[in-house]
């Protein structure tokens, strides 16, 4: 006696989460099986082996329908074959888009192309998660990549609206596909240490303050070539930052700049010397010097790319080596970034402002063992 | 002109990329009814076109009107080459016809290829204006309702109950027509699909007239079926209950029908109207029991038993009086049989009802269950306009089962269905249903025919006057025991009842019943033509007794003595016969206790065979007394003084054996004082019977939380609350060809069905406390080793605090606020409410939600007032209980459910019937996910389609809801697979009892004065 023909279909679609989980990472059917007997899930309900294959296939059968109509979320909403209550279809598609930490540091920044799928057996290898769950979050990184590229608007919110993310997985997906856009390397040795937590967080903030969309210019010109103005880079605002070489070049300005800072900080800073001594200008570890040339060298797309591998580098390493506690980071940074509105010949104020602003936030986020 | 169609096609989306090169599709819309065309405009180069078209006007006849569907063709427009047919809708606008129903047709529809399967919506708006008088004679029965369910349906009361109404018609199956060689499966397909539309259209008209003519309005219980017959044919039979129905709390249900005799009837109501049987001397063609031969075809007539329940020595030594009895009843049958061809007599020759519950008082006495089955060739129907012959096997049947109720003193018929088993040329044609008396104050006269002289207790004891034995017990027509009622002990009742219908309401239930199945394969020999009618038609008798016997035994087993609900279904295959009846199993408390199951060995001498013996024998008692437990059975104690008879002695028992048994002494010597049976004997002589006693055991209650049933309701369950999920689960097993017996194929069989119930228990674990409602099991063999089990019920949830009172009050309670005539008390407030919502100023905020979600491309607000504006004039009474459900937080869900209610909510209003036939179609099983993906996406499409088209009839439910028919076939080699499902159902609009209660506590009188006022404007 072998079974044929197996289903089962009801009016408003069953939707098991546990199934759901195990389907989503990947598992085959018989292996969800020996996963859902391993959790003790006969021992729970007394059913047996057969039965638990049976609706194991049939959940399976009912996702791989559905599958096709979560690449599209509005669809799922309008569709009329599966009748799911709308708390269940929020629930499928904000799983079905969920992605692992392991997995998205794997690719962030990384290109979404064909070259990076490839590779996707090496990080299934790495990362132990199932080459078709890695597949599947590879595909959705690109799949909204791929919608909200040419889109106009704030780049959550387009996601938001043709996806039905929560804010939070709409948030996650800004910084995604913002890396994917800026190919911000992520992968470096150095930057290990950072979570996609640190990463999206700063996406957050450049995208707010460092991209087109942020200077609001975008209404006064509608036809302009700049479509994407959440995700690409403001080029007038890297070309400008150029200007800001004045503060460390200018001798003048470096001394009272850096006077200006030991002033106000004296006292309350537990490693002031260390902060004092990283201003002389031939010192390595010239924090100064550093984040001032970041800035300048954001003109090249390369060196935006090297971005967070420059940041690390020129001040969270430094600061690191001399046991700098958070808050003393936090002090410095607003001093520093505050005292250049005193300098009267320096005359970027608003581009030192939209630059150190972001930067200043990130620093704090990046600043962390 | 008598009615003119419009039809107005909004917009599309979701559709298919029918340009590969652009990715997108230029689409337009066809819409045709009858032989006229009209086309939309072309939308290019969109997925969602915006056609908002004109309204497209069809003036028909409304005899065309009821059969012709209408049918919506969406293409893709080609300009070198022709166009590309997406998909297609039919859309059945027999709802519009009837004044208290559906005034508009609106909603998003799933475009449907019989290929591809639902390939994107389209969006369409209907109407119908009738010009005439509805009551003038005339080839349309137009305003005639139907309805599936099987009772009185919820907000009607129930004027006059005429009786049955059949119909069938024939035509050519386009599957076997030899154009079909050369055209496409497509067209293939929409032939059948919209001539089995435009026949169940004719089928239901021609019903109507019939209404009509018996001066009925409306048909319950109806039930249509195709039989699928090849060759020779396509048939679509129908059978149903004319009835004269009033809607509750409308004026008019207080003003006596000028045609109703209701209140002469009520004033003598024991005065029995002149019977107008047609015993009629009329020689028909004589088919005698063992067959012979006629013009074209082939026929023998199967005795079948009485499924009285009497199980106790219900039959004879070597068949003996076993045989007699069937004998004499198929001679009285062919005796009466009234071979009499015209119409006009049929409806009363026949006192059938297809209903299974029945107003307060209607049943008077149930007699047991009657069934006839017999076995037919096939032949091709040459002349479609003739189905005579159809007609005269159908006739046969139910004069079999009209005599076989008239030897249980019985003159009506309940609970009554008709089904058919084909394979090849083949086909047995089966009727059942419950012998009873009725009251004949709800009938119209002619139906109530003979039986004058049986007893009609008007003041008939609560809860048990219907199984008091409506037959004479000193003649009566088959062995069985009696006992003094043990509620009103005033009576006589059987120790054990069957019946096809639902529990009545007011019957008295200790503890709660559960679900029994009996499950029988016999093998039978390939043979061709009259051979193998022969060969079934000898099986047939031994299949309907082991069912029987193994219900029986299975009842003992749950230490209960009644079924409800009883269907019993044989399939013929190739090479198998397979027997499944379902029941629902309850302890009625007029009934006495059933004995236990004693188990007997043959030989006695050897000593370990003893010790098996006995070890089984106490894994039945233990199984018995766990059973009592678990469903809750202890009846009081009563002292037999009481009853006034001595205990009998505790020796004194009957015998059932199987296959082969002896009629016990007790028969003759009928204890009738008081036939109190301790036990019940199981002679195990064979590794058969062994076989049997295991099978006995395997069957495994349903885990704890979970309870089953068959009939609408659980005995003993009250406090349902709302959630509710109705499935469809199918199953095909493949038999290994090798060893083929009998008792192989009843294991794997039997494994079938246990482990498909298994699977459901678990599936459905997270709705626990919960009861499996009206579980409908169907078994057909699509190949020679492949047998299919298609299961469809529905889930509801219960409090378990409440529902643990299974107290006496409580029970009566509830019963009491089900009854009808409570009803009417509910219903005032009900009218206050749903007046008021129009009117009412209800929060904005949610109103624009609606609108806003509303999928219809109309907002809401609008969509109201078209309802209005297309509502026929002088309805006002009415108009207003059909306010739209826009309250309800459900939104766009559309529940379906077999049973006839939606727990925790009242329905408002019908709006029609839905009967729906696809045909799906596949070259590429395999891309599709194999068979099992193919079915599973089908029915799920299946699914969908009826809630688009209830939610287009301005519906939320669908209740009554029924997968008549489930035609699965496969070719794996070729890649290909075909499946034909047709359901019904009846589609309602209902509101919670909750928002029910908020609204009629929010709305003080003066809200009253409003709508009084709002109605005096729109009428």
């Amino acid at each position: 006696m072998t079974s044929e023909l197996d289903i089962f279909v009801g009016n408003t679609t069953l939707i098991d989460e546990e199934v759901y989980r195990l389907w989503l990472d990947g598992y085959s059917v018989s292996d969800a099986v020996a996963l859902r007997v391993r959790a003790g899930i006969l021992e729970q309900t007394g059913a047996t082996a057969a039965v638990l294959q049976s609706d194991t296939m049939d959940h399976y059968r009912t996702f791989h329908m559905l599958e096709r109509l979560l690449h599209a979320p509005p669809k799922l909403l309008h569709q009329l074959v599966f009748q799911i209550p709308p708390s269940r279809q929020a629930l499928l598609i904000e799983r079905y888009y969920a992605f692992d930490e392991a997995f998205v540091r794997e690719v962030l920044g990384k290109k979404l192309s064909k070259g990076t799928k490839k590779d996707l057996d090496d990080i299934s290898a790495k990362t132990g998660i199932t080459l078709k769950s890695c597949r599947r979050q590879f595909d959705n990184f690109k799949r909204v990549f791929k919608v909200v590229e040419e889109m106009r608007g704030s780049l959550a919110d387009n996601i938001q609206q043709h996806f039905l993310f929560s804010d939070r997985l709409a948030r996650d997906y800004a910084a995604i596909v913002f890396f994917a856009n800026n190919r911000f390397e992520t992968a470096k040795k150095k930057l290990q240490y950072l979570s996609f937590g640190d990463f999206a967080f700063c996406a957050e903030l450049m995208i707010q303050n460092w991209t087109l969309g942020a200077v609001g210019e975008a209404p006064s010109k509608p036809d302009s070539q700049v479509d994407d103005m959440d995700m690409d880079l403001d080029k007038e605002f890297l070309q400008d930052l150029k200007e800001l070489k004045v503060l460390v070049a200018d001798k003048d300005l470096l001394d009272l700049h850096k006077s200006l800072v030991c002033t106000a900080l004296r006292g309350k800073l537990g490693v002031f010397s260390e902060m004092e001594a990283n201003f002389k200008p031939p010192a390595p570890q010239n924090l100064s010097r550093g984040l001032v040339n970041v800035a300048a060298k954001l003109t090249h797309n390369k060196d935006v790319r090297d971005l967070f591998v420059d940041l690390v580098e020129k001040f969270v390493e430094p600061c690191r080596s001399d046991h700098w506690p958070l808050g003393d980071v936090r002090l410095f940074l607003n001093q520093y970034s505050v005292t250049v509105h005193s300098l009267d010949g320096f005359r970027h104020q608003a581009l030192w402002d939209r630059y150190m602003d972001t930067l200043r936030g990130c620093l704090l986020r990046l600043y962390h063992d | 002109m008598p009615g003119k169609l419009k039809v107005k096609i909004v917009a599309g989306r979701h559709l298919p990329v029918m340009d590969r090169a652009s990715d997108l599709t230029d689409a337009f819309v066809e819409v045709k009814f009858g032989n006229t065309t009209f086309k939309t405009d072309v939308y290019l180069k969109s997925l969602n076109p915006q056609w908002n078209s004109e309204w497209f006007k069809f003036e028909v006849d409304d005899e065309d009107l009821q059969d012709e569907p209408l049918q919506i063709t969406v293409l893709d427009h080609d300009t070198y080459s022709a166009n590309d047919a997406i998909g297609k809708v039919y859309i059945d606008i027999d709802p519009l016809l009837y004044s208290e129903a559906a005034t508009v047709i609106s909603g998003w529809f799933p475009i449907y290829d019989t290929i591809h399967g639902i390939r994107g919506e389209i969006n369409v708006v209907v109407k119908v204006d009738l010009f005439n008088d509805l009551n003038r004679f005339r080839q349309s029965s137009c305003g005639v309702k139907f309805f599936c369910t099987t009772s009185i349906p919820k907000c009607y009361r129930a004027v006059i109950i005429h009786g049955f109404v059949e119909e069938l018609v024939v035509n050519e199956d386009p599957e076997y027509q030899w154009i079909d060689r050369i055209r496409t499966p497509r067209a293939s397909n929409e032939a059948r699909q919209r001539l089995i539309s435009l026949m169940s259209g004719e089928l239901q008209r021609k019903i109507g007239l019939k209404v009509l003519e018996m001066r009925g309005n409306a048909v319950v219980g109806y039930l249509q079926c195709f039989d699928l017959e090849g060759e020779s044919g396509l048939v679509v039979r129908a059978i149903g209950t004319a009835c004269t129905l009033d809607k509750l709390s409308s004026p008019a249900a207080f003003l006596p029908a000028c045609n109703s005799p209701s209140k002469e009837m009520k004033e003598s109501p024991l005065a029995h109207p002149p019977s107008h049987g047609c015993r009629s001397t009329h020689n028909s063609p004589i088919h005698t029991a063992t067959g012979s031969r006629l013009t074209q075809n082939f026929s023998v007539s199967v005795p079948t038993l009485i499924y009285t329940g009497m199980g106790s020595g219900s039959a004879g030594k070597e068949g003996g009086p076993f045989k007699a009895l069937l004998r004499q009843q198929t001679q009285s049958a062919l005796e009466q049989r009234g071979g009499s061809p015209h119409r006009f007599c049929r409806r009363r020759e026949f006192p059938f009802f297809t209903l299974t519950a029945f107003p307060p008082g209607f049943l008077v006495h149930v007699g047991g269950v009657v069934s006839a089955r017999s076995v037919k060739l096939l032949d091709r129907i040459h002349n479609p306009d003739e189905p005579e012959t159809r007609d005269a096997w159908w006739a046969e049947i139910r004069q079999e089962i009209k005599s076989h109720a008239k030897a249980l003193g019985c003159h009506a018929v309940v609970g009554y269905s008709e089904s058919t088993s084909i394979c090849e040329e083949v086909c047995i044609l089966s009727a059942s249903g419950t012998a009873a008396v009725l009251n004949p104050r709800f009938l119209q006269d002619g139906t109530v025919e003979g039986c004058l002289e049986q007893r009609i207790e008007e003041n008939l004891p609560a809860g048990c006057g219907f199984c008091h034995i409506p037959y004479d017990e000193l003649n009566m027509p088959f062995p069985a025991h009696l006992t003094y009622c043990y509620n009103c002990r005033k009576q006589k009742v059987p120790d054990v009842l069957f019946t096809t219908i639902d529990l009545p309401t007011d019957a008295t239930v200790v503890g709660k019943g559960c679900l029994i199945q009996a499950r029988l394969c016999r093998l039978k020999k390939k043979a061709q033509a009259e051979a193998n009618a022969t060969a079934i038609s000898n099986l047939l008798p031994f299949m309907e007794y082991e069912v029987h016997t193994q219900l029986m035994n299975k009842l003992k087993l749950k230490g209960m003595n009644a079924l409800f609900g009883l269907r019993i279904q044989i399939t013929v295959g190739e090479n198998m016969l397979m027997g499944l009846a379902s029941a629902t199993a309850v302890y009625l408390a007029a009934l006495p206790m059933p004995g236990g199951i004693q188990i007997a060995g043959k030989t006695p001498s050897d000593g370990s065979y003893e010790q098996h013996i006995s070890h089984m024998q106490k894994k039945i008692s233990d199984t018995i007394a766990k059973n009592k437990e678990l469903y809750e059975i202890n009846p009081p104690e009563i002292s037999e003084e009481i009853i006034g008879s001595p205990i009998p002695e505790p020796k004194q028992r009957s015998r059932l054996l199987r296959s082969q048994s002896e009629s016990s002494d007790e028969v003759t010597e009928l204890d009738l004082s008081h036939g109190k049976k301790d036990a019940f004997v199981l002679e195990i002589d064979d590794t058969d019977a062994m076989e049997d006693v295991h099978s006995l055991l395997t069957d495994v209650p349903p885990p704890s939380g979970f309870y089953s049933c068959n009939t609408e309701i659980m005995p003993g369950i009250n406090n349902w609350t709302s959630e509710i999920q109705m499935f469809t689960s199918v199953r095909v097993i493949r038999l290994s060809s090798l060893n083929l017996t009998n008792q192989a194929l009843n294991k794997n069989f039997n494994d079938l069905c246990e482990n498909l119930l298994k699977s459901l228990y678990f599936k459905l674990r997270s709705m626990i406390p919960c009861c499996l409602c009206h579980v409908n099991f169907t078994v057909s063999l699509p190949e020679d080793e492949l047998i299919q089990v298609t299961v469809t019920a529905v889930a509801i949830t219960f409090d378990k605090n409440q529902a643990l009172q299974t107290t006496k009050t409580h029970i009566e309670k509830s019963l009491q606020r089900a009854s009808t005539d409570n009803e009417e008390l509910l219903q005032f407030p009900l009218e206050l409410c749903s007046d008021s919502l129009p009117s009412h100023p209800f929060p904005p905020a949610k109103e624009h939600l609606e609108s806003a979600r509303s999928n219809s491309g109309i907002p809401a607000a609008q969509r109201a007032v078209t309802v209005e504006k297309a509502s026929p004039m002088g309805e006002g009474n009415f108009r207003n209980r059909s306010a739209p459900p826009c309250a309800n937080s459900t939104v766009g869900v559309v529940k379906m459910t077999p049973l006839s209610f939606i727990p925790g909510a009242k329905i408002t209003k019908y709006l029609g019937i839905i009967n729906m036939f696809f045909i799906r179609e596949t070259t590429s099983l395999r891309e599709e996910g194999g068979v099992s993906g193919f079915l599973h996406a089908f029915i799920a499409e299946v699914f969908a389609m009826v809630r688009a088209h209830v939610a287009a009839l301005g519906g939320n439910a669908v209740v009554s809801y029924i997968m008549k028919q489930c035609v699965f076939m496969e070719n794996p080699n070729k890649n290909q697979a075909q499946c034909l499902i047709n359901v019904s159902g009846d589609a309602v609009i209902f509101v919670r009892e909750s928002e029910l209660e908020v609204i009629s506590t929010q709305q003080p009188t003066a809200n009253c004065q409003q709508s009084c006022a709002g109605g005096e404007v729109t009428t």
